[in-house]
């Protein structure tokens, strides 16, 4: 109860600090010095936080729909080939580090919003690809039989029961990537995207420390909420497979 | 677990492997775009050459052999320890054409002219590399074999490193202009890894303990360092910085003992905190796993409750507490880059030098040791988990 407040009164005032900076000023005045801005106003947070969320939200709906879909073609007859091959390359792909993706996309892709959505597309892939294949794979063989009893179709034991049974683990995949992907969209400004590493940056480079921190606050808070709602949308849809399963 | 080879729809073309089909046809489209780029310096866009047109008769044959392997690997009936040979040799053979193109094409009094890998290069890796991959995820090796597959491999390719044959290519040009420099930055980079590793142990374990003993605790524990592991990395090095600059100048004695605004300490506490979550939930989820009968007959055995803890718990909990170690390590060792943006140095360094220099041979020496540490640290870990967890067969988990 008391987190869930927290996290409204959090969420709220994101919102009044992104509509109105500069009301907030006298809370990061102190951590300036030799009269510098307390608020950075090179670009409107509003626009820098919109812009990097799009990023973020682009990046992870593309690699919810190519990863979830490549997990049900190799959970598939035809596609079981695959299999073994998926798994060893998503437990390795993982240990890339994120932050090296994005600067290896930079070569190919050029400077600017290009490889920050490509390295935040392939990287989000893998959580959501592993948890969908983890979800589609280890299903209570008592359900799938009895829904092959019913009669129902390959296509139809896909949408009407396993993709629903897996959906949580989806979910969690999904929360997972969306994370990882906002922390990484943040360092994406050092190839000139834009999004909320600008501010942190500028902070970094005039040594102004509440240009840092604002960024910073913004972030973890758009961090925290996206993580939150992720994980309350996973409950209930637990919830509810845990009633229809009874 | 078992071959669910061809239990339908795939009965009517036995011979082809799909997976070898897909190897096949990344290889080829390597073998038709430019393997290397030859720039004239090491700034301007280059020119892509392919491996005939870098080294005429014998490019083609080599080409050929390309073919020949990827191709080989189209069959379904070739031996899995026969397409992990070809995958392996193939991906020897697209490093030594590396080294034999760039060679051919640096004119031999020109420092400035550059070779870079190019897309052939890289699909060509990809494509041997998936195809050993593949070969290696079906083979069933026992532990001691991959264990000396992995020592092999790096033994492989330090020779080939270590041998000069690559020492033409950009990225080497760009190791040879700052070799002390590069060593320095990789120390540094352990540094940052192993250290937070360590000091999250060290401090973590304790935790995990705390909470495994008073469960009360658990929720606002793990709560905290949930919020912690979800600020973006950028987000906390920043914040660190400023925090320790006040403490360092306005804690007496707190400048004395190292800690300071700049430099690696903030990288070093950022990643430490980062850490802290794996380790603590792991040591309680591993605490929790190990079966009350265990427990009791050892309480039963007259063992004082830190020899139970010392003797029964945190051994059966090794294996859960090292996949921590593993999670934790390759983690910090791909946020550490990020420690180079806050001048905490490390392979950031170099790869965001690169980046404002538009100079990608530099993010390239900074982002393949990064890379190739993390994989290995991942793999040798994963070994080591398994090792231990065959050790306990009794052990449950939940």
């Amino acid at each position: 109860m008391i987190a869930r407040l927290l996290l409204g009164l959090a969420a709220l005032f994101l919102v009044a600090f992104l509509l109105s900076p500069d009301s907030f000023a006298w809370l990061f005045r102190p951590l300036t010095s030799n009269n510098a801005p307390a608020i950075y106003t090179q670009t409107s947070l509003l626009s820098l936080t919109l812009s990097h969320l799009g990023l973020v939200a682009l990046a992870v709906i593309a690699s919810t729909i190519v990863a979830v879909g490549l997990g049900i073609l190799v959970t598939r007859p035809a596609g079981r080939e695959f299999l073994p091959l998926a798994r060893t390359i998503t437990s390795v792909g993982q240990t890339f580090p994120p932050v090296a993706v994005l600067a290896l996309a930079v070569p190919v892709m050029g400077f600017g919003a290009g490889p920050t959505l490509v390295a935040l597309f392939l990287y989000g892939l893998l959580p959501i690809f592993e948890n969908t294949l983890t979800g589609l794979t280890s299903q209570p063989p008592d359900v799938t039989e009895a829904a092959r009893g019913m009669g129902l179709t390959r296509r139809q034991r896909l949408w009407q029961v396993e993709l629903p049974l897996a959906l949580p683990l989806i979910l969690a995949g999904i929360r997972l990537s969306a994370v990882i992907s906002l922390a990484t969209a943040t360092i994406g400004s050092t190839v000139a995207a834009k999004t909320l590493g600008e501010v942190i940056i500028a902070g970094l480079l005039s040594s102004n420390t509440a240009f840092v921190a604002q960024g910073g606050l913004v972030v973890g808070l758009l961090a925290i909420l996206i993580y939150e709602g992720f994980q309350a949308l996973e409950s209930r849809g637990a919830r509810r497979m845990g009633t229809a399963g009874r | 677990m078992t071959d669910l080879a061809s239990p339908a729809g795939t009965a009517s073309t036995p011979a082809i492997s799909r997976p070898g089909l897909l190897f096949a046809a990344l290889g080829f489209v390597g073998l038709v775009v430019p393997l290397v780029q030859f720039k004239a310096n090491r700034i301007v866009l280059g020119e892509g050459v392919l491996l005939p047109g870098a080294l005429g008769a014998a490019g083609w044959l080599l080409a050929a052999a390309f073919a020949v392997g990827l191709l080989a690997g189209i069959s379904a009936r070739l031996d899995y320890r026969l397409r992990l040979l070809i995958g392996c040799a193939g991906v020897v053979a697209a490093l030594l054409a590396l080294g034999a193109t760039a060679q051919a094409l640096t004119p031999p009094d020109n420092n400035m002219a550059r070779v870079a890998p190019a897309t052939g290069f890289w699909l060509l890796m990809l494509a041997f590399a998936l195809m050993a991959t593949d070969a290696l995820s079906r083979m069933h090796l026992s532990l001691a074999q991959r264990w000396l597959m992995l020592a092999g491999a790096g033994v492989v390719i330090g020779a080939i490193l270590w041998s000069g044959w690559l020492d033409g290519v950009s990225v080497m040009r760009e190791y040879a202009a700052r070799k002390d420099l590069f060593w320095r930055e990789a120390w540094r980079h352990l540094i940052l890894a192993f250290g937070s590793l360590g000091a999250a142990l060290v401090v973590g374990l304790p935790i995990g303990i705390g909470i495994y003993q008073s469960p009360r605790l658990r929720r606002p524990v793990l709560g905290v360092l949930n919020i912690l592991q979800t600020i973006p990395s950028l987000a906390l090095f920043g914040i660190m910085i400023p925090i320790f600059g006040w403490i360092a100048a306005n804690v007496p004695g707190a400048a004395s003992a190292g800690i300071a605004g700049i430099g690696i300490f903030p990288a070093l506490v950022a990643l430490f905190l980062y850490s802290l979550l794996p380790v603590v939930s792991n040591t309680l989820v591993g605490l929790n796993g190990v079966s009350p009968a265990a427990r009791d007959a050892a309480f039963g055995l007259g063992m004082t409750e830190a020899q139970v803890l010392r003797g029964v718990l945190l051994p059966l909990a090794l294996p859960v507490i090292i996949a921590a170690v593993r999670i934790v390590l390759v983690q910090n060792i791909g946020l550490a880059v990020i420690a180079g943006l806050i001048g905490g140095g490390g392979f950031g360094t170099f790869v965001f030098q690169g980046l404002n220099q538009t100079a990608m041979d530099l993010v390239l020496l900074g982002a393949l040791p990064t890379i190739a540490l993390a994989l290995i640290a991942g793999i040798a870990l994963d070994l080591l988990v398994e090792a231990l967890d065959r050790h306990k067969p009794e052990r449950t988990e939940a």
